[in-house]
């Protein structure tokens, strides 16, 4: 096993795929000679030439909606979002097009095309550059997303994304990119739609993804020295949600707490909340719990900044909450 | 075009151009120095499209919008360079309390609509402009910048048409520095003169050269005055260069030195220079001067914005809804 960063080990997935399969291009703003703008393709465009690693204009819905066509027709885009704050221009052809194609073409047409980048606040970018999109994406039906920052699931779920009939969203973050791990070589494969227990625990079921698994780690080291027992759920894609995994830890723990960068309304907790509430109604111990960002714009300023974002302290407190403590 | 400007309407120029440097310059370090995070896109080698447009148009009446790379624009209008330099700070005394930012410079009394981060975004909202200018049939323009590579972005064909087909008094200005972020414009448009994307939708166009800053104005006083007066929307493309990379962080390796050096002796603060003592509306020891007067600006702005208090966090929850 390697020890990769985050954005070495998306580029393996992409390469050894990109090798494996003719079909497969990337294409995206300066992700050929600039090799990508927080270099996740390093490299790529000299070993696979102009044809498969291709610089776009800035035209978000232009060149999304060139690969929803060019999947239609046969092969499988990689479309890098410079960060997926930019692809929200370029929603009308992720919710219109690539998610209800098969559907609305009787099965006729599919759009096995990876859209991928990545989203939430990085550091003192302000409002439009540090969306989180799941709560966006999530319930619109015909897509799958991954949400991950772990290096060897980012190879693994890549793979798999690329392989994948469907279109599959691919959510990272560019704080992270730089974050190393150790991370199989070769066929690596991390199956869509399985999350995995990140941390074990006895006390209260922890549910969070992306840049949140880290927090909820520190947080989780924090309360061991209370003799809390924190079991962390990182269902590592949102779309389809690995519901056994959480509902089993619940089970065992009897108590929920969602942790989720973002905004809390109407948002993907509430949706992992919901289905908790309906399937382990009997092994709830108390009510669950949410942290998510506060429900503003992103202020610009650091300190107001750190607010907005879910804190130690605040998930803390939930915990606390669910506990009676 | 060739029209002489007055001694101190080049004096004036000059200083305008000097302070929207040197403050660069300074910002450029206090991002280095770690005194503010975030993005940091300099505007250095392109001041004279910001004075030469800007004093075509009624300051304070018409109104204007750009991109990121927007710390130059709002203090040519008049804003404070201490507020502005706070607010990059992230303090409450800066022109957005602190939450916007770099990227978001905005002054609703100096009628400069904002900074704006998604490239292209700002392109209909200057259409918006325009449409309300002509409801309310005032005898003003909607003056919007954007970049070279904004101009392949499907808002900025959209906002064109309705420009165009409703005869609003807009003024669309590629800033053409050659680049957007590492990609040359040649890569990623088919033609070589963008000002021609006009063409599309029967508007009118011009090109600037963007480095001259008394040719700068006298074209775009022809322009605003026409668009005052017509009502009837234009595109003009502004030739220019950024000297830095397309922000701090970016050493510009996808240039080579010979070309950066190149379009770097065509300065336009050199070139004014030039100007100025061939008709003698300055000596050689008035532009030490100037620089001592801007160095004074400068200081003064930081040091403002230094001393001021962060936002409070009841801050965070003021003007999400009005
Ligand atoms: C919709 C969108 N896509 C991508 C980006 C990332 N980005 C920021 S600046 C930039 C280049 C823009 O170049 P140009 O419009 O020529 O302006 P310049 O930087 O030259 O002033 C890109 C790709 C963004 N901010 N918004």
């Amino acid at each position: 096993m390697a020890i990769l960063t985050l954005r070495e080990a998306l580029n393996q997935a992409m390469s050894e795929e990109m090798e494996r399969d003719p079909s497969v291009f990337l294409m995206g703003e300066e992700v050929a000679e600039y090799d990508g703008a927080y270099k996740v393709s390093k490299g790529m465009l000299a070993k696979f030439g102009p044809m498969r690693v291709v610089d776009s204009p800035i035209s978000e819905a232009g060149f999304a909606g060139l690969g929803v066509g060019a999947a239609m027709c046969g092969l499988r885009p990689i479309i890098e979002m410079m960060t997926w704050n930019f692809a929200i221009q370029a929603f009308d052809q992720i919710i219109n097009h690539a998610a209800k194609m098969l559907y609305m073409s009787g099965g006729q047409y599919k759009v096995p095309m990876v859209i991928r980048g990545p989203h939430g606040a990085a550091h003192m970018l302000s409002a439009q550059h540090s969306q989180c999109v799941d709560h966006m994406l999530v319930n619109c039906p015909g897509l799958k997303i991954i949400s991950t920052i772990d290096p060897a699931d980012a190879k693994g779920l890549m793979k798999s994304a690329i392989r994948d009939d469907n279109t599959v969203l691919f959510l990272e973050s560019e704080m992270l990119y730089g974050r190393s791990g150790e991370v199989p070589d070769g066929e690596h494969i991390v199956p869509i739609g399985v999350g995995v227990v990140k941390r074990p625990g006895s006390d209260v079921t922890l549910v969070a993804w992306n840049k949140m698994v880290l927090l909820a780690q520190d947080v989780a080291t924090e309360l061991e020295k209370e003799g809390i027992s924190v079991e962390i759920i990182d269902p590592r894609t949102l779309m389809p949600l690995d519901e056994e995994i959480i509902f089993n830890s619940v089970r065992k723990t009897n108590r929920l707490v969602v942790l989720e960068e973002g905004w809390g309304v109407a948002s993907f907790g509430c949706h992992i909340v919901d289905r908790v509430v309906k399937e382990c109604f009997d092994d709830l111990d108390a009510p669950p719990e949410r942290v998510t960002n506060l429900f503003v714009p992103m202020p610009y300023n650091e300190r107001l900044e750190h607010e907005v974002m879910p804190t130690a302290e605040r998930t803390i407190a939930a915990i606390k909450a669910v506990l009676y403590k | 075009m060739t029209q002489k400007l007055s001694n101190q309407l080049l004096v004036a120029f000059y200083k305008e151009m000097l302070l929207g440097r040197r403050l660069e310059e300074r910002i450029g370090q206090l991002y280095v120095q770690q005194k503010f995070s975030g993005f940091c896109h300099l505007y250095i080698g392109q001041e004279a499209v910001s004075t030469g447009c800007l004093n075509a148009i009624r300051k304070g009446q018409d109104y204007v919008i750009t991109g990121y790379r927007d710390h130059v624009a709002p203090v040519v209008l008049g804003m404070d360079p201490g507020v502005m330099i706070a607010e990059l700070l992230g303090k409450v005394t800066g022109c957005a309390r602190g939450k916007g930012g770099s990227m978001h410079m905005f002054s609703e009394k100096h009628r400069f609509m904002g900074g704006h981060g998604i490239v292209g975004g700002q392109v209909p909202l200057a259409a918006g402009a325009g449409w309300k200018i002509k409801y309310n049939k005032e005898d003003l323009v909607s003056l919007c910048f954007l970049g070279d590579a904004a101009s392949n972005q499907g808002q900025f064909h959209e906002a064109l048409n309705m420009a165009a087909i409703w005869d609003l008094p807009c003024i669309f200005i590629i800033e053409n520095n050659k680049y957007g972020m590492g990609t040359a414009i040649s890569r990623t448009c088919s033609l070589s003169n963008l000002s021609d994307r006009a063409k599309a939708y029967n508007m009118r166009q011009a090109v600037v050269d963007g480095r001259n800053v008394v040719n700068t104005y006298n074209q775009m006083k022809e322009i605003v005055e026409e668009t005052r007066k017509t009502s009837k929307p234009i595109l003009v493309e502004i030739q220019t260069y950024r000297f830095r990379g397309h922000s701090v962080s970016d050493p510009g390796n996808y240039r080579t030195k010979e070309e950066v050096e190149k379009e770097r002796s065509r300065d336009c603060l050199v070139l004014l220079k030039e100007t100025m003592l061939a008709q003698k509306a300055a000596k050689e020891d008035d532009f030490e001067k100037f620089e001592e007067e801007i160095a004074d600006k400068v200081d003064a702005a930081v040091a403002f914005a230094e001393d001021s208090p962060e936002p409070e966090l009841d801050e965070l929850y003021k003007h999400v809804l009005v």
